[in-house]
């Protein structure tokens, strides 16, 4: 089990990922520069949190264009698993591996807090290791997490399961107070359309040990390095 | 040489809290009978060119490949 971050100028979770995946899986992950076009061969591809080039432009826009993400595009069209939490998430719309655009938030705040958030499908390496229908209590820090897709691409996740995640009450109702930032179908995480590649706001590596608060991050992570393992 | 000016504006039914906020300012500043403010983007591409056609054919990449989002964005160039 074998796994890359990618590391943009202006990342700022990048080591947390490392510490939560060498936590789960007992060895480091590789670090891999955005200059670098050559990937490891890894069964695993994190992108993580943080501001990558500044957010210039747009949230996420020039991460796009690195060598690095090239590969990492190559990479997830033969199958690989990608993982892109907040600014990863912004990167995977923008290079078009997930649909949707993630915009500033709805109250205009940066928002930093703890959320839940509910397990909508375990059809996919991510989720296989949850329960359908659990919550689960993750953090948000972003100013640009409004999920936006239109009607149509909406129905399409819909009809294919690729919600992963919803915010909603901690007793898992969705509701406008438990969503965060505004978006669509309170979306906090979404599939592609072969399953392989994971979007998502919240931020799981920051709660996979007690003396952070909780722990529901490191089941996340055990279980999609449980599903990674056993599909080798 | 040429200057190509690329306005970028939100597509409707795209949420632009910001525009909002900044209706309800001006309308607090005592501005009355606004409608609707949408917020954009306008960036200003100075260009080794000379011929029209495929200066813009290249600003038109330009758009598509990287300064507007087709999901979220529409937008339309001047050049001079």
């Amino acid at each position: 089990m074998k796994a890359a971050v990618i590391v943009f100028p202006g990342s700022n979770c990048d080591r947390d990922i490392a510490v939560a995946l060498e936590a789960c899986m007992g060895h480091a992950p590789a670090m891999v520069w955005h200059r670098d076009s050559e990937l490891p061969d890894v069964d695993l591809i994190a992108l993580p949190g943080g501001f990558s080039y500044g957010d210039y432009l747009r949230s996420g826009a020039m991460a796009v264009h690195s060598p690095a993400m090239r590969e990492v595009v190559a990479r997830a069209e033969r199958g690989v698993a990608v993982l892109g939490i907040c600014n990863g998430f912004q990167v995977l719309t923008e290079s078009g591996l997930l649909p949707g655009a993630l915009m500033r938030n709805r109250d205009l705040r940066f928002v930093c807090r703890d959320v839940w958030v509910r397990v909508e499908t375990t059809d996919s390496v991510f989720t296989t290791g949850l329960q359908k229908g659990e919550c689960m209590r993750f953090p948000v820090a972003h100013n640009d997490g409004s999920y936006f897709v239109d009607d149509t691409t909406l129905a399409t996740l819909q009809d294919a399961d690729r919600i992963a995640f919803r915010y909603v009450t901690p007793d898992g109702q969705v509701t406008d107070d438990a969503n965060p930032n505004g978006s669509r179908a309170g979306i906090a995480g979404v599939l592609g359309p072969s399953r392989n590649v994971l979007g998502m706001m919240p931020h799981p590596e920051r709660l996979v040990d007690e003396a952070q608060g909780g722990t529901d991050g490191r089941r996340f992570f055990e279980g999609l390095l449980n599903a990674l393992e056993t599909a080798r | 040489m040429m200057k190509a000016k690329v306005h970028i504006t939100l597509k409707t039914g795209v949420l632009d809290p910001q525009g909002k906020a900044i209706s309800h300012a001006l309308d607090s500043l005592g501005f009355d009978g606004i409608e609707d403010v949408r917020q954009g983007k306008y960036i200003e591409i100075r260009l080794a060119e000379t011929d029209a056609e495929t200066a813009r054919s290249k600003v038109e990449a330009m758009c598509s490949r990287l300064l507007a989002n087709p999901v979220i964005e529409n937008y339309s160039i001047e050049l001079e």
